[in-house]
């Protein structure tokens, strides 16, 4: 049985959730264990920090945060965002992230992601793809790194294999395209990918309605969908989206 | 060593031998009001009411690095004991008596069977969170409520034996809470899996506290 996971992202600086979460029932919208545990009350089946903390001394902060979230709050998390190498994943997983994400290192240096597979376990090694279409074409994808702004010339669906080859757990598929249109993720990319792989696919980038959750799994074939804005703002909750997740004949874990 | 004991607290031994994050269960213990201790200390292990064996990762390099610290000779001596033991993941294959992930090193060979692949019809690993179905009573998945959800990471899993005591489906039913006499095990993660995982830890504290408190 599948069950698809719903898994709320957090943006973190410094160790601290940035870009706006407006819970009204949480003392302060930037303390990443509060938010933590109110997305875990939800029902919410793992969360995603990407860390965007730009300078690296203060990556320690992200560390300590990983601790404390780790701490009080009894579900998996990912840190994505800024790991270089096995040191920087060693240094999250045993503050107790469950997962850490790789993106821009893996491309430069393939080799990263087996090294933190054999290190660590596949399971661990989560790798982050955000991919564009390529102009004037329908199904074909291109991978980007820097948000976006910069292209690598690999094909998604050849780099997806060749992640997966080399020993990542899973994708976290982001569409540039998509994401931040609220118009719902980007389907034949999400399909093409999770066709193409034999590790789950977290689709991400898009999110707008609960409907887009359903279509990600039903025509994209993902097996987790990401949000970050629906969750954020109180538009819905992860309970209100796995109810209907659940009326829409896809298994999920329900919520509490 | 001398170890001052917190008073009513069950002393529990995370066996840290030095692989993955082994964090998460002595938090989850720690949480549920157990006095944990991630050691590899064998006075410590000898005087603890409960011994965990957590685990991450891939079972080869785990049982090496049991087997380097002694500590596989240091769970058996305790099994034997009777002093409950809780296998967790890896943990728990490793109380097998071997894996195809590493045919070259035998298990600890507490249950008989072989930790084999899931079927290759589904995606592995399987990262989710599954329903448990539960085929014995046990004091284990005591008070889960109707459906205990709880929360997986693997991609290899037990043959079935009667020491089986709940399964999740995935491509066919998958071994995951296991016990016999004073040992039990869970391929999933209770640490991860919410208020369900730390239910199971504390219904294994107060088992590991009542059977102390029984030979006391």
């Amino acid at each position: 049985m599948r069950a698809v996971r719903v898994i709320p992202c957090l943006d973190v600086d410094a160790g601290r959730v940035v870009k706006g979460v407006n819970f009204v029932d949480i003392r302060d919208a930037g303390d990443p264990v509060e938010l933590a545990a109110a997305y875990d009350a939800q029902g919410a089946d793992e969360l995603v920090f990407l860390d965007i903390t730009a300078s690296s001394d203060q990556r320690d902060t992200t560390v300590q945060m990983a601790r404390a979230v780790a701490e009080q709050v009894f579900m998996p998390f990912t840190i994505g965002g800024g790991i270089r190498t096995v040191d920087d994943a060693r240094r999250l997983l045993m503050a107790g992230a469950d997962k850490v994400s790789v993106n821009t290192a893996a491309i430069r240096r393939p080799m990263l992601v087996s090294e933190i597979s054999a290190e660590f376990g596949a399971q661990c090694c989560v790798v982050a793809i955000d991919a564009r279409r390529v102009e004037d074409r329908d199904d074909a994808f291109e991978v980007y790194t820097h948000g976006g702004r910069t292209r690598t010339g690999l094909d998604a669906l050849v780099w997806a294999g060749e992640v997966q080859r080399l020993g990542a757990g899973e994708i976290l598929l982001t569409s540039m395209d998509a994401d931040g249109t609220k118009d719902g993720f980007d389907i034949p990319l999400t399909a093409a990918v999770s066709a193409a792989v034999g590790i789950p696919v977290i689709a991400s980038g898009g999110v707008g309605t609960l409907q887009h959750l359903v279509e990600g799994v039903t025509q994209g074939g993902a097996d987790a969908v990401l949000a970050a804005s629906i969750f954020h703002f109180g538009e819905h909750t992860v309970a209100d989206a796995k109810r209907f997740l659940t009326a829409n004949n896809i298994t999920v874990r329900p919520p509490h | 060593m001398s170890v001052p004991e917190a008073p009513g607290r069950p002393l529990l031994a995370v066996l840290d031998y030095g692989i993955g994050n082994l964090h998460s269960a002595y938090k989850g213990f720690s949480h549920v009001g157990a006095d944990t201790r991630l050691t590899a200390d064998r006075g410590l292990i000898r005087d603890a009411c409960g011994v965990v064996l957590p685990g991450v990762g891939a079972f080869g390099p785990c049982m090496r690095a049991l087997r380097e610290r002694g500590l596989d000779e240091a769970a058996l001596d305790r099994i034997e004991a009777g002093v409950p033991f809780f296998g967790i993941c890896i943990g728990m294959q490793m109380l097998f008596a071997g894996s195809a992930e590493a045919p070259e090193i035998d298990g600890l060979g507490v249950f008989p069977q072989l930790v084999r692949p899931l079927p290759d019809t589904v995606k592995r690993p399987q990262i989710q969170w599954n329903r448990l179905n539960v085929h014995r009573e046990h004091p284990m998945l005591a008070d889960l409520g109707d459906e205990a959800w709880v929360y997986f990471v693997h991609s290899y899993a037990p043959d079935a034996g009667e020491e089986v005591i709940a399964t999740c489906d995935y491509g066919g039913p998958v071994t995951s809470a296991v016990a016999r006499d004073n040992v039990w095990a869970a391929q999933f993660h209770p640490e991860k899996s919410g208020a369900t995982g730390l239910r199971i830890l504390s219904n294994f504290v107060a088992y590991a506290d009542d059977k102390a408190r029984a030979a006391a």
